[in-house]
């Protein structure tokens, strides 16, 4: 981990007092910590990324292309025909300031070119001075200026300190979504060669082998076999995946985050048991072995060209539908683009699940399931066996995750099934206003997730672990719940840092700690290898307390 | 001079400098122009920067379906959906309608407003912690300025009717309920007044909010708080010839202008910020009355999984197809018992 200043210097500077100086004559400051370092110019070259070049954001020179300017005033030109998002939300903001305190980045940061409406603002000026009249007579006084390299900087630093959460969007009377301009103007920025290498080196391996850590096959398998003996080791039951078979019922996709790192790796033997558990005919492939598209942070069509993969695998091995696994991000690109990107999808059939009979109405175009919404229903036709006591040693909060919160709208299953696999009162919301549709996102989403600007992380996730700690000291919750592999991969930094001692979990794990299976060994751990309450050491003692 | 003092000394100085403008023009007899010709070129220019405002943004197409979920979307039947997912979160039409009928006439979105404070925390390692009030302050403002505002348009209308229907007449009466003055006080005029003042209050006295603020967002509060004080002085103060004032007004509704000899320079200060305002609309913010109709994050039936959207411009895209990909892991995947396509 990289240095971030500790937890009571981060705050203690924090205020949300702007500086005397107008917002257009402050330049951007790239302090270390507060940005993603320039991207490798070898991914680019992988994806056909255009003008691939050595460069460093702290430098003075960004060695941008000769035409910049042209590029980006003829990119936003062609982004305001084909987007009417955009236009839009150029022309209508009235700055009633509603979104300013909503964003976790300036409520982390206090930075106010970090409140949505003022992040806007950054590209809408440029709008100003070269699309409208009135800023091409009247200049700064009509809330335009010039393009200038000193705005390209800026644009780069505050398009990503923005996550794409659409919180702000939410509160917005007019629902102008920054999510949008955001994604937008990081395609305007990128058709320069400016681009952020978290992003373009997960892009280029998602593109080239399968998934973001560029995994090849073979090592795809090794991760998932291991997963396997990890759940034959400590159920005893076989949960061994088939790879790239044709015929089989159900292709399930998850995110890569699920099979390479802890904790996200236990939501994944998670969904191998519950398979297992079923009896559901699957298939992982090893080609589109990624869910997440880490594309759609750096435009529109990369994420199109990652979205590809799902399909067009799915037509190869002649399933019948899609089950997709725990995934923040993947679930709003599946939700808002997919089907407009591919359909109609006529080589799928509409999803039924072979457990229930349940037909899943809701996905009869996309042809594609939630992992929470297929969950909830064996559980509610009671296909799964579930002993919630088995994960009576967790106490949860549950992190809605910004993107199915406000990019699709899952709350209930995933709350239906954590009901379901807890003993009750185990489960504790945070404050209202800090879940569901207001949720806070983990502050390091949309390929933030590098090292090098751990200390606008911990700042953007401030807000999300203020409320977590809150149940933490109220009612002792020591696991955050979530369904996003992003999540799992950000938020235990975030705890670590703010709320020491609280765990982040899957929700399908805590439904593989909970199943019941027949001629399975006694469970005395959970996927963890943590001692289920009654069992190991502290029961031992409890019990030569007793005699 | 700095950035906020200069956005708003411009904005104050042209409301001012349009008072002093129409003011001379009326010393200097220009009552055609002020009372005709401006009048219905601010009409002319309202609905034609309309119109083209509105075609410029239809024109732009919508290609992806997304809507900003607000509540639980329709997936299982027996998934519990309140009134409030189905109004936030519509997969249909008829609870689409019921969400932008929310959000225009009750700022549905603004209601649900909230106000986070950074409360300093000694307990608190960190020493100070987030608190998130609900703050309904500025949809209360915001709603009461915009009703007041239309039921002051809606009211005028008795100026351009003759005989005035009965509706405009009913609403003269609730307006002037409490008769403590006369001519009696009408309420919309009040309401309209403190609401802008608030609305500008705010803009001046929260730093956030002084340090986003443009002229733009300066002129049209201080242009209809002109509007408002020289209805109002006209009515209450220097009591304009109110027959003749309806005779000039029926005289522009029947495009049959004529200027009415008496009638005090303050109405055509009036009718002058008046036109100001109309024709100033279609290239302004306040533009953001048609535009929350056009809002894909709140105009679209959130069914991206069950209705097909199309994207007009879709194009097929290059991507990493999985016979390159086989071709260049085919030995390693027969090596782990992954089946391919080709053996070799």
């Amino acid at each position: 981990m990289a240095k971030a200043p500790k937890p009571s210097e981060l705050l203690a500077g924090l205020n949300y007092q702007p500086p005397a100086k107008g917002w257009m004559d402050v330049k951007p400051d790239l302090r270390p910590g507060t940005y993603v370092n320039a991207a490798n110019p070898k991914w680019m070259e992988w994806i056909n990324y255009p003008y691939p070049r050595a460069w460093n954001v702290a430098d003075e020179d960004w060695k941008l292309p000769d035409n910049w300017k042209e590029i980006i005033l003829e990119g936003m030109e062609d982004r305001l025909k084909r987007f009417r998002s955009l236009k839009v939300f150029f022309d209508i903001c009235v700055r009633c300031g509603a979104c300013a305190d909503k964003c976790h980045f300036f409520l982390g940061t206090g930075d106010p070119k970090n409140m949505p409406v003022l992040r806007a603002e950054l590209l809408r000026s440029v709008y100003r001075r070269y699309f409208k009249k009135i800023g091409q007579v009247l200049g700064e006084i009509a809330g335009a200026r010039d393009l200038t390299e000193d705005v390209i900087k800026e644009w780069f630093l505050y398009l990503h300190q923005c996550t794409i959460c659409r919180r702000c969007s939410l509160f917005c009377p007019y629902g102008i979504d920054m999510a949008e301009m955001t994604l937008l103007g990081r395609e305007l920025l990128a058709s320069i060669g400016v681009n952020i290498d978290w992003a373009m080196a997960s892009v280029a391996q998602c593109y080239d082998k399968g998934s973001h850590i560029g995994a090849t096959p073979q090592a795809f398998k090794d991760m998932m076999d291991f997963l396997a003996e990890e759940n034959e080791r400590i159920t005893g039951i076989t949960t061994q995946p088939t790879y790239n078979r044709k015929g089989a019922e159900v292709l399930f996709v998850m995110p890569s985050g699920d099979y390479f790192a802890d904790p996200g790796t236990f939501t994944m033997m998670g969904y191998m048991l519950m398979f297992e558990h079923i009896g559901l005919d699957y298939t992982l492939s090893t080609y589109a072995a990624e869910g997440g598209n880490f594309g759609w942070f750096v435009s529109h069509e990369m994420g199109k060209r990652l979205n590809a993969k799902i399909y067009h695998e799915a037509k190869r091995l002649g399933v019948k539908w899609i089950l997709g696994g725990e995934c923040g991000h993947m679930w709003r690109v599946c939700n808002q683009y997919m089907p407009t990107w591919w359909g109609p999808v006529d080589f799928l059939e509409e999803p039924v699940s072979p457990i229930t009979g349940t037909r899943f109405e809701n996905a009869s175009v996309h042809k594609m399931v939630h992992i929470s919404e297929f969950t909830a229903d064996l559980i509610h036709h009671g296909k799964l066996n579930l002993d919630p006591q088995r994960n009576a040693h967790i106490k949860m909060t549950f992190h809605d995750s910004c993107n199915t919160a406000r990019g699709m709208g899952i709350f209930e299953e995933p709350r239906y099934i954590i009901n379901n696999v807890l003993p009750e009162g185990n489960f504790i919301e945070m404050p209202p206003n800090t879940i569901r549709e207001k949720t806070f996102c983990c502050g390091s989403s949309s390929a933030l997730n590098a090292n090098e600007n751990m200390e606008v992380r911990m700042q953007g996730g401030f807000p999300r672990a203020n409320a977590v700690k809150f149940v933490q000291e109220k009612y002792g919750v020591n696991h955050l719940g979530c369904i996003c592999a992003l999540d799992r991969a950000t938020l235990p930094t975030l705890m670590e840092y703010w709320v020491p001692g609280m765990e982040v979990t899957g929700i399908t794990e805590l439904v593989g700690n909970a199943l019941v299976f027949e001629g399975e060994m006694e469970r005395t751990t959970d996927l963890r290898d943590r001692d289920l309450v009654g069992f190991g050491e502290a029961a031992e003692e409890d019990a030569e307390d007793a005699e | 001079m700095d950035f906020c003092k200069r956005h708003l000394f411009v904005a104050l100085f042209a409301v001012l400098g349009l008072v002093a403008l129409a003011y001379i023009g009326v010393q200097a007899n220009l009552q055609v122009l002020f009372g005709v010709i401006i009048p219905y070129l601010a009409v002319l220019i309202f609905v034609e920067g309309l119109v083209f405002q509105l075609i410029k943004w239809a024109r732009s197409p919508v290609p992806f379906r997304i809507p900003t979920t607000a509540g639980q979307n329709r997936t299982l039947p027996w998934i519990k959906r309140d009134l409030g997912d189905k109004l936030d979160n519509p997969s249909t039409t008829g609870f689409l309608v019921g969400r932008m009928a929310l959000e225009v006439l009750a700022f549905r979105s603004l209601f649900r407003n909230l106000r986070t404070e950074l409360q300093k925390d000694p307990d608190n390692p960190e020493g100070a912690r987030l608190i998130h009030w609900s703050y309904k302050w500025l949809w209360l403002g915001a709603i009461a300025f915009h009703y007041a505002f239309l039921v002051v348009v809606l009211r005028h209308l008795r100026f351009f009717t003759e005989p005035v229907p009965l509706p405009f007449q009913l609403m003269e009466h609730v307006d002037g309920f409490f008769q403590f003055f006369t001519p009696a006080v009408y309420l919309s005029g009040v309401v309209l007044v403190v609401a802008v003042f608030y609305l500008l209050a705010r803009r001046l006295t929260n730093p956030c909010m002084r340090y986003i603020s443009l002229a733009a967002d300066y002129f049209p509060l201080l242009l209809i708080l002109g509007i408002g004080i020289s209805g109002i002085l006209m009515r209450y103060v220097y009591k304009v010839d109110i027959v003749a004032v309806k005779e000039m007004a029926m005289g522009l509704a029947t495009l049959q202008p004529k200027v009415v000899a008496g009638i005090g320079s303050i109405f055509y200060i009036h009718l002058f910020l008046v036109s100001v305002l109309f024709a100033y609309f279609p290239f302004s913010k306040l533009m953001h009355a048609p535009g929350v109709f056009f809002s894909p994050s709140r105009n679209m039936v959130s069914n991206n999984r069950w209705v097909l959207h199309v994207n007009p411009w879709n194009y097929p895209v290059k991507f990493h197809h999985y016979d390159e990909y086989e071709d260049r892991f085919r030995e390693a995947m027969i090596e782990a018992d992954i089946p391919v396509e080709k053996e070799s």
